[in-house]
C-alpha cells in the first residue's frame, strides 16, 4: 500500500481535485443529474475546455484562509480592546457601516447561497469546484463583515437587526431584489450576472469606495476585513472573466443570450451602485474621491478596455452605457436627496453637507451640482436651521424592476424625471428608465410579482397603515434613535461625549499611574 | 418575450387593484419640483372627487414646497398617463378615467422650483 510519489505538484493536485474526482455516469442520464444546465439555451460542447485560471486545491485553500482569519481576528480583538471606534474621523462615518451591514453583508450571504446552488448544476467538474469555493468565500465574507462591525453595534444605533431589516426595509429591497433576481435565474445567467457583470465589471466600485473610505476615516476593523477579502475578490474576478470567455467560445449561439444578460446585469448593477455613490459623496467625512471620478476610473477606463477585448467574440458594450456614464454626475446627489427626505424611515442618519462639503461637491461636479442640487440642499439646510427639517410624508413611486424610487432624470434634460410607463396584460407598470423598462419587457412574468415595499404598505401587509408603525414594528427601526437627522441624534450626543470624555479619562488614568 | 424556465412560469401580478381593499393607487408627478425626489404614490378612493383629491391629498403633500402657495393646480396643464387631460373638480377619479396605478402629471409653467433649479 506504500505510495511512492507522496508529493504531488499543484497542477496535479488540481487535476485530481477537479477532474479525477468526477466520473462519467453509467446508470443515470447526465441531463437527469444536471437538470438545470440546458434550459437557458446555452450550448456547451466540451467542458474539458474549462480552464480554471486560479488553480487552488482544497488543502491550499484552507491553509490560506485559516492564516488570513487568524490575523483578521487578532486585529478585531485589538480594535475592540483599544476602543477603536473612538479613533474614527467622525460618528457620521458609522452611517456608511449601517448601510453596508444591512445592504451589502446580506448580499454576501445571498451570494454564498447562489454559488452553493450553481456549484451543483454544471456537468463540468472544474466549474463546479470553482463555484463551491466561491460559495465558501462568500459565507466567510458575510461572517467576517458582521464580526468587523459588531464592535460598532455596542456604541452606535441602527446596527442591531441588519438581517431582519434586509428582508423588509423599503430601500433594502433594492439590493435584496437584485440578488433574488440573479438567484432565481438559471446557472449560466447567475454566473454572468454575479461573477462577470458584478464581480468583474463593477465590484471595484463597491469594494474600493467602502474599504478606502474605511481607511480614510480611521476604521481599522473594516480596512482589515478588506485586506482579508482582497485575494478572494481577485479570484472571483478571474472566475468572472473565465466564465464569460468559456461560454462565448463554446458556441456562437451563446453570444446573443449572453449579450442580453450583460445588458440587463450591467444596468441592474449600475442602479444598485447609486447607493455606493451617495455613500462616497455624502457619508464619508473624509472623502476618498468623488463618485464621478470612481466611475471614470473603474468603469469608463477599465470597463472600456474589457469590452474592447470582448469585441472579438461579437460582444458590444452594455446597452445604455452612455446613459450610465452621463449619470455619474447626478446619481449620488439624487440618491442622497431621496434618503434625506425619507430619513424618518431609515436605519441610519442623514444630514445636509456642511459648507466646505458643499464646496467640495461644487468643485467635483462643476456642470451639475450648483445648477441642480446645491439650491435644493441650501434650502433644506435653511429650513432645518429654522426648525423645519424637511421630511417627505408621502410614499414614493417605485420602479417595478430596480425598486428604487423613480428619482432619476433624463440624460438630455436633468430637470425632468426619466419615468417610463407601460401596460402589460391590463396592468400598468412604472419604471425609472428605459434600461429597467427593457428588462421588464424581456421577462414580464418575473417582475409582475415584484414585492414593492410601498405597495405592500398600502395593501396592509406591513403591520400598519402609517409610516411610524411600519418603521418601528415591521422594520425594527427604533424611532428617535436609529432614524431622523444626525444633528441632535443620540449617536451625535454619544460621539460628542466620547470626544469630551476621552481627555478626562486620560487625565484620570494619568493620575492613577502617578499614584 | 418571456421567461425561460423549467416549468410553465405564470404568476398573478402582485399589485392588482383587488389587493388594495377598495382603494387604488394613484401617482402624481409635479415636474420641475424635484425637491420631491420622485412622483408621489397615493392610496385613494376611486369615488373621491377630483376637487377633493386636490384639496385633501395633493395640497397637503406639497405643502412644504415654497412654490406650493402660488400653485393653481386646477388651472395647470394636466396629463393622465402621458395624454392631455382636463380635470373636472366635481367628477370622481373613476369617472375621470383615472384607474388603478394611473399617473397624473401636473405642469405649472410659471413655477420652476427652488431658485429656478427645478428642485
Amino acid at each position: 500500500m506504500a505510495v511512492k510519489n507522496k508529493k504531488l505538484n499543484l497542477k496535479d493536485k488540481y487535476q485530481y481535485l477537479t477532474r479525477d474526482m468526477s466520473w462519467e455516469p453509467t446508470y443515470q442520464k447526465k441531463e437527469d443529474i444536471y437538470p438545470d444546465e440546458r434550459f437557458e439555451g446555452i450550448k456547451i460542447t466540451d467542458w474539458s475546455q474549462w480552464e480554471d485560471p486560479f488553480r487552488l486545491t482544497m488543502d491550499a485553500y484552507w491553509k490560506y484562509q485559516a492564516e488570513k482569519e487568524k490575523k483578521l481576528y487578532a486585529i478585531f480583538d485589538a480594535f475592540a480592546q483599544n476602543n477603536g471606534h473612538q479613533n474614527i474621523s467622525d460618528a457620521r462615518y458609522v452611517n456608511a457601516l449601517k448601510l453596508f451591514l444591512s445592504g451589502v453583508s446580506p448580499l454576501e450571504h445571498a451570494a454564498y447561497q447562489g454559488y452553493a446552488k450553481v456549484g451543483r448544476q454544471f456537468s463540468g467538474a472544474g466549474a463546479r469546484v470553482a463555484c463551491q469555493m466561491q460559495a465558501i468565500d462568500e459565507l466567510r465574507h458575510s461572517q467576517t463583515q458582521q464580526h468587523a462591525m459588531s464592535h460598532y453595534n455596542k456604541h452606535f444605533n441602527g446596527l442591531h437587526d441588519a438581517a431582519h431589516m434586509h428582508d423588509r426595509v423599503w430601500f433594502l429591497s433594492v439590493p435584496k431584489s437584485f440578488f433574488d433576481d440573479a438567484r432565481s435565474a438559471g446557472p449560466f445567467e447567475f454566473l454572468t450576472a454575479i461573477s462577470f457583470s458584478f464581480e468583474y465589471v463593477l465590484t471595484n466600485l463597491l469594494f474600493v469606495p467602502f474599504m478606502s473610505g474605511a481607511a480614510y476615516n480611521g476604521d481599522m476593523a473594516t480596512v482589515t476585513f478588506g485586506f482579508s477579502a482582497q485575494s478572494d475578490e481577485a479570484r472571483h474576478m478571474t472566475l468572472g472573466l473565465e466564465v464569460i470567455k468559456f461560454i462565448l467560445e463554446q458556441h456562437e449561439d451563446n453570444v446573443p443570450i449572453v449579450q442580453q444578460w450583460i445588458d440587463k446585469w450591467f444596468w441592474r448593477g449600475f442602479r444598485l451602485l447609486s447607493l455606493v455613490g451617495m455613500m462616497m459623496d455624502y457619508m464619508l467625512p473624509n472623502k476618498v474621491m468623488s463618485w464621478a471620478e470612481a466611475w471614470e476610473v473603474y468603469y469608463e477606463q477599465n470597463g472600456g478596455a474589457l469590452f474592447k477585448d470582448l469585441e472579438r467574440y461579437g460582444i458590444r458594450p452594455p446597452k445604455y452605457q452612455d446613459i450610465a456614464n452621463d449619470a455619474k454626475n447626478h446619481v449620488s446627489h439624487q440618491a442622497w436627496a431621496t434618503f434625506y427626505q425619507y430619513g424618518h424611515a431609515t436605519n441610519f442618519h442623514t444630514w445636509m453637507p456642511e459648507k466646505e462639503e458643499l464646496d467640495w461637491l461644487s468643485e467635483k461636479y462643476p456642470d451639475t451640482f450648483d445648477k441642480y442640487y446645491r439650491p435644493r440642499f441650501e434650502h433644506w439646510a435653511k429650513e432645518h436651521a429654522e426648525g423645519r427639517r424637511f421630511y417627505n410624508n408621502t410614499l414614493p413611486q417605485l420602479c417595478q424592476v430596480c425598486q428604487i424610487p423613480t428619482i432619476f432624470t433624463e440624460k438630455d434634460d436633468p430637470s425632468m424625471l426619466s419615468h417610463r410607463q407601460i401596460e402589460h396584460e391590463g396592468e400598468r407598470y412604472h419604471f425609472c428608465s428605459d434600461g429597467c423598462c427593457d428588462i421588464f419587457k424581456n421577462e414580464p412574468e418575473k417582475y409582475v410579482q415584484a414585492w414593492l415595499p410601498v405597495h405592500q404598505i398600502y395593501q396592509g401587509n406591513c403591520e400598519g397603515g402609517d409610516v411610524e408603525t411600519v418603521v418601528s414594528k415591521y422594520y425594527h427601526i427604533n424611532i428617535g434613535e436609529d432614524n431622523f437627522d444626525y444633528v441632535g441624534s443620540p449617536d451625535q450626543k454619544r460621539w460628542l461625549a466620547i470626544k469630551g470624555k476621552s481627555s478626562e479619562e486620560k487625565t484620570e488614568s494619568a493620575k492613577q499611574d502617578a499614584a | 418575450m418571456s421567461v425561460n424556465a423549467l416549468y410553465d412560469y405564470k404568476f398573478e401580478p402582485r399589485d392588482k387593484v383587488e389587493n388594495f381593499h377598495g382603494m387604488q393607487l394613484l401617482y402624481l408627478y409635479w415636474p420641475r419640483h424635484l425637491m420631491y425626489c420622485s412622483p408621489f404614490a397615493f392610496l385613494v378612493q376611486p369615488d373621491m372627487t377630483f376637487g377633493a383629491f386636490i384639496e385633501e391629498v395633493l395640497k397637503p403633500a406639497v405643502e412644504a414646497h415654497p412654490d406650493s402657495a402660488r400653485a393653481r393646480f386646477l388651472d395647470a396643464q394636466w396629463q393622465l398617463n402621458g395624454e392631455p387631460f382636463t380635470p373636472d373638480p366635481s367628477a370622481t377619479l373613476k369617472s375621470s378615467g383615472i384607474d388603478h396605478k394611473s399617473m397624473l402629471t401636473v405642469i405649472t409653467p410659471e413655477l420652476n422650483g427652488i431658485a429656478g433649479s427645478a428642485s
